[in-house]
Formats: structure tokens, sequence, C-alpha cells
């Protein structure tokens, strides 16, 4: 019993941190119907700019904030720089475009902070803490609480506010949007600067456990993709839940099955999710089959 | 079709003189595996610019070419040529498992598909360390033998290959000028439009898909005996990635385009190693601004900016 439970709580943690990649992915994709593949780079920013903020000796509520605000602002530039400047270019192009960013900033960060793992201190104590025959570290728990608020925040926005609901019209049908007067640029900006947040956010959460690393990004918007497509792509509920299927699903078969295959077990779940069910859990069921 | 003849024989002509005359056989290693890289982009271009569809998994077909010839010849003692058709064997069979239930959905579920299957690929060239060797790779693969020849030098492997991408080239124009790649055209344009001309478009865009993975797996077991060493970092999802990117920098819609975007992308490595750790760097920027600039590729684009110019100055 204290076996599934580990797994479990130890699936929730990562899945939380899938899950706001995962909703990342769909803001933009909303917004665009890009697949962002830079997604990944924003979440090792965060850890990065979290990691080299707590080296300074700022304290950890400010460099949590400074972290977040700063890989918001490389989205902005990011969708400034080269989304916006080929936005009638095919989707296959903008893709590209996002794999060479995802290259260019893995290179940066190299170039800037090195190749070797930087530490970030534990937010709040190292004491592991025992739950029914499980093992966790504080510092779980707290990622799951603020996934789970920060999940919870965009969806009051999404579901409340003038702006969020804007944006879901856009993400509906951009023209109809147009036409009832809404500015649709200044909304991609914002649904960039939203996406990179949230992975900042999951990039400086996780980097106590993980340390920062220039090429950690990588298989964690890999992850978060899969969990997105899991989801269906287009819902943020969807892709949140996604999320926390993948991590649980992973840890599960990593204790059960074998550890090695770990990684490739959100693959297989992604690829047999797109053979059995290709609009997702949750999507849209605009997939034609012919 | 008279211009890509001339171009053909061009290439051929260039190819067969750099054999002759060229004594250093580090420009011939880093020609060979630019011809494997040509004979990978070619496929790809036709699946891409005809069937309209995107595989971002082409590094595992490509590794598993490579491990089945390299795990039968090295482990099993199985002759290169047997080895190299088994190969074939399993790549199409991979192929066939990813291509037929993607390929019945319309968008871009080929690329979903084929890029966790390259992860997974790759995991378990990782992982499965018995028969692979794992993340230290796999040693013994014995040079290529072909009719009773043994290929020992450098120079042999660039004839050869040379000779594999030139049919390769020729059967790929073919196959775009016939009946077969006029569908194709047209089911990149609409797809209704061209099922309601009778073809079963989901078959059209398998093929071609089974087309390219064919040749990205003959281009694997090609190099493992090429290399006679293979690792698994050889055939990651940034390998995928960049075969994408040699076929869009060049130009999409062209078989030309296309071989120019590997030679580009396969040269710029070996001269931006004077920036040492910095070349990531530069590969990147050049990525996004020729994709910025130039969004039809270098070819095409570059032939608009020249026809630009003259005009200018007229």
């Amino acid at each position: 019993m204290g076996e599934i439970l580990q797994f479990l709580l130890s699936g929730l943690t990562s899945g939380a941190i899938y899950a706001l990649i995962a909703l990342g992915f769909t803001i933009i994709y909303n917004a665009t119907e890009v697949i962002n593949f830079a997604q990944g780079e924003f979440v090792m920013l965060g850890a990065m700019f979290m990691a080299t903020f707590c080296a300074h000796g700022l304290p950890i509520p400010l460099a949590f904030t400074l972290a977040v605000a700063l890989t918001a602002l490389a989205g902005i530039l990011v969708e400034r720089l080269t989304i916006y400047p080929a936005r009638n270019a095919s989707p296959i192009t903008l893709i590209i475009i996002t794999i060479g960013l995802s290259i260019l900033i893995k290179g940066l960060a190299m170039f800037m902070w090195g190749k070797n793992p930087l530490p970030v201190p534990s937010f709040i104590g190292e004491k592991p803490l025992r739950i029914g025959g499980a093992t966790v570290v504080p510092q779980s728990i707290l990622i799951l609480a603020m996934a789970v608020i920060a999940v919870w925040a965009m969806e009051i926005f999404f579901q409340k506010t003038l702006t969020g609901k804007a944006m879901r019209a856009c993400a509906a049908n951009r023209l109809a949007a147009r036409l009832l007067g809404i500015r649709v640029e200044p909304l991609v900006l914002l649904s960039f600067a939203l996406s990179a947040a949230l992975s900042a956010l999951a990039g400086v959460i996780i980097s106590p456990i993980t340390f920062a690393t220039y090429d950690m990004g990588t298989m964690l918007g890999l992850k978060g993709f899969s969990a997105a497509v899991l989801g269906g792509l287009t819902s943020s509920t969807g892709s949140v839940l996604g999320g926390f299927i993948l991590g649980i699903l992973e840890s599960l078969a990593a204790g059960y099955l074998s550890s090695a295959y770990k990684d490739a077990a959100a693959f297989i779940i992604l690829v047999l999710m797109l053979l059995l069910k290709p609009e997702g859990l949750f999507g849209k069921k605009e997939i034609k089959k012919l | 079709m008279k211009n890509h003849y001339f171009a053909l024989t061009l290439l051929a002509g260039v190819l067969l003189g750099i054999g002759l005359f060229n004594k250093n056989d580090y420009y011939f290693n880093v020609l060979n595996i630019l011809l494997l890289k040509g004979l990978i982009v070619v496929g790809l271009s036709l699946l891409m610019g005809y069937a309209g569809q995107v595989s971002l998994g082409h590094a595992a077909f490509y590794g598993l070419g490579a491990y089945t010839s390299g795990i039968l010849t090295a482990k099993y003692g199985w002759s290169p040529l047997s080895a190299l058709l088994a190969a074939q064997g399993v790549t199409l069979l991979a192929a066939l498992i990813i291509g037929i239930p993607a390929l019945r959905l319309k968008g871009h579920y080929l690329a979903m598909a084929t890029l966790g299957f390259g992860v997974i690929v790759y995991v378990i060239f990782k992982e499965m360390i018995d028969l692979t060797g794992g993340p230290s790779g796999l040693v013994g693969i014995p040079p290529l033998e072909l009719l009773g020849h043994t290929f020992l030098e450098s120079r042999q492997y660039f004839f050869l290959f040379a000779l594999i991408l030139v049919l390769a080239i020729l059967f790929a124009l073919h196959l775009a000028h016939s009946p077969f790649g006029r569908a194709l055209l047209a089911l990149h344009d609409s797809e209704a439009a061209t099922m309601a001309l009778g073809y079963d478009t989901g078959r059209l865009k398998l093929i071609v898909f089974l087309i390219s993975a064919a040749l990205a797996g003959l281009a694997g077991s090609l190099y493992a005996h090429f290399a006679m060493f293979i690792s698994p970092t050889s055939f990651t999802f940034l390998h995928s990635v960049k075969f994408v990117t040699m076929v869009v920098i060049g130009g999409v819609a062209s078989l030309w385009g296309a071989l120019l975007g590997a030679a580009l992308l396969s040269v710029l490595p070996e001269i931006l190693t004077v920036f040492e750790d910095y070349d990531v760097l530069v590969f990147g920027t050049i990525l996004v601004a020729i994709m910025i600039f130039l969004p039809e590729g270098l070819f095409k684009g570059l032939g608009n900016l020249f026809y630009r110019l003259k005009k200018c100055k007229n």
C-alpha cells in the first residue's frame, strides 16, 4: 500500500509540472495554431533565472517573481521578433521557427550559464514528510499546491475576465472575434507571455529537486506536449488532466515495469492515444476521418 | 524533366570528379555522411513536398536500419546484404504500424505520431543494452561486402553512396513526374478534389511514407557498415528535426532545394567548429533567420531575390 502511494505521489508531482507545460502549449496553440517546440526552453529559463537570483542572495519570493516575470518577457520578445514577422507563413514554417528558437535559446543558456547543473535551495525546508507509508519532500507538496493554484487562476481568468473571454473567442473563431471588434494581435502577445510564465513557474518550482541545467527543457517540453495531445491540444482542462494522467502513468510504469524505460512511457501513451482516440480525451471532435 | 536530367548529370559529373581527384580522406568522410543525409532527404522531400505530410521521426528509421544491420552482422554473423534486406523489412514494418492509423486522419497527426515513435525507438536503442550495446554504442560491425567485394577505403564507399544517391534521385524524379506523382501533387493542394477524382488518398500518402522510411533505413544500414560503430546519440529527436529542417530550408516543394539544404546543414557544422561550443547558437540563429526572411526556402527565395535585384537595376 505504501509503495503504490509513493508512486502516486511522485506521479502527481511530475504530473503537476507536465500539466503546467501542457497548459502553456494549449494557450499558444489556441491563439496561433502554432505548436511551440520552444516551450521547454521557457521551463529551463525559469529554472536558470531562479538559480541565478538565489545564488545572488535574493529572498525566494522575490527571486521567484523576477524569474517568472523575466521569462514572460522572453515570451513576448520571442513572439515579436520571430512569430509576428512570419505570421503569414505556413504552419510548418512556424513550427520550424520554434524549433530553431529552441536550439538558439538552449545555446544562449549554455553560453550564459555553462553546462554544469546549478543548485536551487528548497523553498520550505528539506525534512521529508511521511504520509501513510510514503515519504515525500515538502517541495513536492508545494509543487502540487502551486500548480493547482496556477491552473485555477488561469481558469478564472479565462471564464470571468473580459480579456480571458476575448482569448477564448479568438480560439473558437478568429475572424468572428475580429468582427466583434476584438483586436487579435495584443491577445497573441498576451498568450505568449502567459504561456511562458506558466512554463517558467514549472521550471522554478521543480528546480530545487532537479537542479537547473541548460538542456533540461527538451525532455520536459516534449512530455508537456504529449500531455497536451493527450488532453486534446485545444482544451485547457484536458491538457491539465492530461499532464496529471501522464505523470501518474509514467511513475507507475517506472515503478512496476522498468525504470530504464521511464522516458519512453510518456511517448508510448502519446502514440497509443493518437492511434486509438486522436482527438484526445477532451478535444473538439473536428478531426475528420477520410 | 529535361532540366532535371541536366542537373542530375551535372551532379553525377561533379561527384565523379571529386571521387577521382580528391586525395583527402577527411573530405571523403564528410562527403559520405552528406551523401547518406541526401538519401534521407530525398525521401523526406517526397513526403513533405508532394504528400504534404511531416515526419518528426526519420532519425528513428535511419537508426532502425543502422541497428538492424549492425546487430545482425556483428552479433549473429549475417552477411551485410542479407542484413540490409532484413533492415529494410524492419523499417517498413515499423512505418506500416505508425503510418496506417496516422494517415487515415487529416492534419498533422503523422508528425505527432512519428515524434513519439522517434523518442521510443531512441530509448530502446539506449536501454536494450544486451542487444544494442546501450549508450556506449555497438562495436564490431564488419565493413560492407557486396558481390564478393569488400569495401575498405572511404573512396570506395564514396563511389557506392554517390551511385545510390543518383539512382534514388532518378527514381524520385520519375515518381514525381508520373501519374502517381501528379496525384500526390493534387493531394497536396486539395485532398477532397483528389478523392473526388477517385484516388484513395490515404493509400497514396502511405506509399510515399513507406518509400521515405525505406530510404532512411537504407541510409542507416549503409552508415552502420561505413562507420563500423553506431551509438544512440546519432538517432535523437534533434536529428529528426535536422532532417526536416534540411528539407524546409532548401524549399519544401523542390528535391534540389532539399539536397541544397542537406549540403548546407551538413557542411555548416564543420565550418562552425571554429566557434566551438557556440556553434549551436549560430546554427539556431541561421535557421530562424532563413525561416523568417525566406519562408519558401533558400532555393526559391534566393531565385526571387536575384529576380528582384535584376528588376531594380533595369
